[in-house]
């Protein structure tokens, strides 16, 4: 149970700044989630937050103390590794106790939280094993008890399901929600994966070249994206994008003409916006469709069909087009096919990439996983 | 997410100089003391024989040493040690490689019998050989030789120079087969398998993928014997003393026999001179290949 | 003959090639360590049959290894040998660990610097330096001392095992140390719980080979020692004039002179090639 703020964090790696001023505010309790390219800087910031590298300039507030010259085992965080980072000539408990071990500990009140934490992550018939004759999965409820016992107001994620097979991610992103819920603690994680990202997290903060791109709910994230990388960066398959030119501005939108000499009116603000200029238009494959009376249309490259939804990669006069249908379209490959979307649903990126603002939020944008939880009432 | 290992924390540098300070203090000595009294004696008048006679000598040192025909005798045969053991050791350390990396019945017991000598003392050996291989009358070889109806040789008085060669490339030639038997294994087996696959017999494989994979090591092999055979000293010491004559007396046997026999600190500390010299332009090129091994 | 690795080529190969194959193998191993073979066995021979013709059938005799005790006392050199080529290793294993250390886990700028010239430091000829070190030696009275000879091996030996030491640590993961310092780790801490244990079979084998050069060194000792520290090295070097000519009781004296460190020699050859090359060929 902790807060922790970060105020215009810089990180330099001797010319090269990786971190470059990033603010943020982790209330208690919250599961925030750093995601980004490989690069971004994530992993490092997580890193000045554990204490393991020293922030250049800026403050590391937790609880509201500065913790900036504080040792990384002082400041009431734990840490599992991507690598779990076990002790390979300890047993399961030995790895658990440790920390207490160096503290001077008693042994029997080790024993008891060893046993507490192993209850919890259901470790107790592996105690006495070492980490080389467990599973992934089993080491990696091994890390993560070894931070728990440690009682941190923070806990710390660095890529923790990045070496599970996919079933075992799935398990796992679950038992962590319902860990999150158990214990009652701030939770930081930092994942490349944004399904990871989008399920588990409260608040998500996208990071890009060592700068944060946008800081907001999933839903927020997916619905109103600050900017073309976010939009491109979270979602699955990846949005696509077209050059469009502005036609037309009223109270509706702004109007602009599609590849292919369509129009239609985005309903976003366009007061940054000048008559005939060049933007990007962006739109996820899910809220394409198919219609025979469409304004695009282009020839099917490659056809995935995945059951219950097929993905057609078409090839349009505006470039290479994802669009996910139903699992029982009948296209085949070399197809020639129309599409539409609603207009709605799309999005108008600037010449800088930056979004053009919705006129009207999407209702679920403020949802949070705290809402779900307890009643989509409770949401603001 | 790539980490940089290299981190700016000032207190972390401070640490790590203090945690280093006695292993580079302890060379740092071991290095600068030595070296500027041999630098500081090689132009000084130093002779413990003559201790009335001392006095700043200029180049004399170096002037006697130079124009001493001792001094091109001994380096001619440093040269020609140094050439020949390389030669022998290299060849046959990347053959032996190759033909201990087949697979046959007692493999790994064969190895640790032919990495043998590596192991054994420098004066073992060199007495070893000496007398019961090369002695002219009762050694393994005159009775070879004898019972193949060929003369004995007197290794040591006809073929001195030879002789160490042999010695000294028995000890070494383990050195380059260990070595090399080690880089080999991590010869990728597929591509191998792609080479043969396109059509490479053993021979082509050897020179198109196996030879160039060695390169490296076969360098790192080079270097490091250079190292060492540049300042060979006990197989001489315990077998020829240098003799007959000149005729074995390498760059190092004659700082020797300058120094701790005629105890003349001056010229001997002149040689010492030379020899480091010699061995910094090796040096020179070994520092640069493990540099850029750090690289990687 | 097939000249590169060919596993399956050669399990499969006509018996009479992998026949040949292992002939050639052997007899290039059995040549090669003859010498050493018959070293061994001319040990137990008496003075005479040593002399005689070469043979593998004779009567074995201890009488040579009681002789060489008896005559010169071994005992003393064997015990020099094992106290400086033990004592400067483990003095060069506590000057160099932290020193690795710092190299491997708090790299700065000047690290990769730092090896380099410790490498380079071992390129410096003995010969060039025997001068001063021998007078050095004789002032302050360390000539024929075991200290003395402890204190040459040690920094002779420290380039080395301060780069094998530094390559071991490399390999660790340094996530875990890393967890370590999460979980209230000192650096003292740090290294004795999880780095020590965790590299021991490579600290292990640095000694090692520290133990093998120090024992098998023969630059130093002939120069810097007479009698009293004298090791096996400059003992085995007394038999070079008269006694040489007692082949069974320098062969008897030879064999114990190498056999603990031939048997080291072969238990840690793999990790050695590391140590010899300062990690260019692992």
């Amino acid at each position: 149970m902790a807060t922790l703020q970060l105020h215009d964090l810089v990180k330099r790696f001797g010319d090269t700044e990786v971190i470059k001023g990033v603010d943020l505010d982790v209330e208690d309790r919250e599961f925030v989630v750093f995601v980004g390219p490989s690069g971004c800087g994530k992993s490092t910031l997580m890193r000045m937050i554990a204490g393991l590298e020293s922030a250049s300039e800026g403050d590391i507030l937790i609880d509201g103390q500065r913790m900036n010259d504080v040792g990384p085992a002082d400041r009431g965080l734990a840490m599992v590794f991507q690598s779990y980072a076990l002790y390979p000539h300890m047993s399961v408990a030995d790895n658990m106790g440790f920390s207490m071990r160096l503290a001077g500990v008693p042994k029997a009140e080790r024993r008891a939280k060893v046993l507490e934490a192993a209850r919890i992550l259901q470790l107790e018939p592996l105690l006495e094993r070492k980490p080389k004759a467990l599973s992934g999965g089993q080491r990696q409820r091994v890390a993560i008890g070894r931070a728990i016992v440690r009682n941190p107001g923070i806990f710390l994620f660095d890529e923790p399901l990045s070496n599970l097979d996919a079933a075992l991610r799935v398990q796992m992103r679950i038992e962590l929600a319902r860990l999150h819920e158990e214990l009652d603690a701030t939770m930081i994680y930092v994942t490349h994966d944004q399904i990871e990202a989008m399920t588990m997290a409260d608040k998500i903060v996208v990071l890009h070249d060592g700068v944060v791109e946008q800081v907001g709910s999933p839903m927020a994230l997916y619905h109103h994206p600050r900017n073309r990388f976010v939009a491109g960066f979270i979602g699955s398959p990846t949005m696509n994008f077209f050059a469009v030119e502005v036609a037309g501005l009223d109270a509706e939108g702004v109007r602009v003409t599609l590849p292919g000499g369509g129009q239609c009116v985005v309903p976003v603000d366009g007061s940054r916006v000048q008559q005939a200029a060049t933007l990007e238009l962006g739109i996820r494959p899910e809220h394409l469709r198919l219609d025979d009376a469409g304004p695009l249309g282009g020839t099917i490259q490659v056809l995935e069909r995945l059951g219950g939804q097929t993905s057609l990669y078409i090839e349009t006069d505006g470039g290479l087009v994802t669009l996910m249908a139903d699992g029982d379209v009948a296209y085949r490959v070399h197809d020639p096919v129309r599409f539409g979307f609603d207009a709605s649903r799309a999005h108008l990126f600037d010449a800088e990439g930056l979004a053009c603002e919705s006129l009207k939020a999407h209702p679920l944008a403020s949802l949070t996983r705290q809402d779900n939880r307890v009643s989509p009432q409770a949401a603001p | 997410m790539t980490r940089t290992r290299a981190s700016g924390r000032q207190v972390g540098g401070l640490r790590a100089l203090s945690l280093q300070a006695p292993a580079v203090t302890l060379l740092l000595l071991w290095m600068l003391i030595p070296l500027g009294m041999t630098l500081w004696f090689s132009l000084q008048r130093y002779n413990l024989l003559m201790p009335g006679m001392t006095g700043f000598a200029g180049f004399e040192n170096y002037e006697y040493l130079l124009t001493d025909p001792a001094l091109w005798v001994a380096m001619g045969n440093t040269l020609l040690l140094v050439g020949w053991v390389l030669a022998i050791t290299v060849v046959g350390g990347t053959l032996l490689a190759v033909l201990f990396q087949q697979e046959f019945p007692g493999r790994g017991i064969a190895r640790v019998l032919a990495i043998s000598p590596f192991f054994v003392m420098p004066t073992v050996s060199a007495l070893v050989w000496k007398n019961m291989m090369m002695h002219p009358g009762s050694g393994v070889l005159a009775w070879l030789f004898q019972s193949l109806g060929l003369p004995a040789i007197d290794w040591f008085s006809n073929f001195p120079l030879t002789s160490i060669v042999i010695i000294v490339s028995w000890q070494w030639l383990p050195f380059a087969l260990l070595i090399l038997l080690t880089a080999l294994q991590s010869l990728d087996e597929d591509q191998v398998e792609a080479a043969r696959m396109d059509g490479a017999g053993p021979l082509a494989i050897f020179f198109f993928i196996t030879l160039p994979h060695l390169k490296r090591a076969i360098s790192v092999v080079i270097m490091i014997e250079m190292i060492f055979l540049l300042t060979i000293f006990a197989e001489i010491f315990v077998t020829t003393s240098g003799g007959p004559g000149l005729a074995t007396t390498n760059l190092a046997y004659l700082i020797y026999i300058r120094a701790l026999l005629d105890f003349d600190v001056g010229v001997a500390s002149a040689g010492g001179v030379v020899a480091i010299i010699l061995a910094n332009i090796v040096a020179i090129f070994l520092v640069r290949m493990v540099a850029r091994n750090l690289e990687e | 003959m097939s000249m590169s690795r060919q596993p399956m080529a050669s399990r499969h190969a006509l018996p009479v090639k992998q026949l040949l194959l292992t002939l050639l193998a052997w007899s290039v191993a059995f040549v090669i360590f003859f010498p050493i073979l018959w070293m061994v066995l001319t040990g137990f021979k008496t003075e005479t049959a040593a002399i005689a013709d070469p043979s593998f059938i004779f009567s074995p005799t201890l009488e040579s290894y009681q002789a060489v005790q008896a005559r010169s006392g071994y005992a003393r050199f064997a015990i020099n040998s094992v106290a400086v080529a033990f004592g400067s290793t483990l003095l060069a294993l506590l000057i160099a660990i932290p020193s690795a250390y710092a190299m491997a886990f708090l790299p700065t700028k000047r690290t990769k610097g730092t090896l380099l010239w410790m490498l380079s430091t071992k390129m410096l000829p003995p010969v060039g330096v025997l001068v001063p070190i021998y007078l050095i030696f004789r002032d302050v009275g360390l000539l024929d001392t075991r200290t003395g000879l402890i204190l040459v091996y040690t920094l002779m030996n420290l380039p080395i095992v301060v780069w094998m030491l530094y390559t071991f640590f490399k390999d660790m993961p340094k996530d875990i140390l890393e967890a370590g310092r999460m979980d209230g780790a000192s650096t003292f801490q740090e290294v004795w719980y999880l780095l020590l244990p965790l590299t021991l079979p490579g600290i292990a084998s640095t000694g090692l080979l520290s133990v093998i050069l120090s024992w098998n060194e023969a630059f130093w000792s002939l120069n810097l020692t007479s009698s009293k520290a004298a090791p096996l090295t400059a003992y085995i070097a007394s038999f070079s004039s008269p006694e040489g000519l007692f082949w069974a009781k320098l062969s008897a004296a030879s064999t114990m002179a190498i056999a603990p460190i031939l048997i080291l020699g072969w238990m840690t050859q793999k990790q050695m090639v590391r140590g010899l090359t300062f990690g260019a060929v692992k």
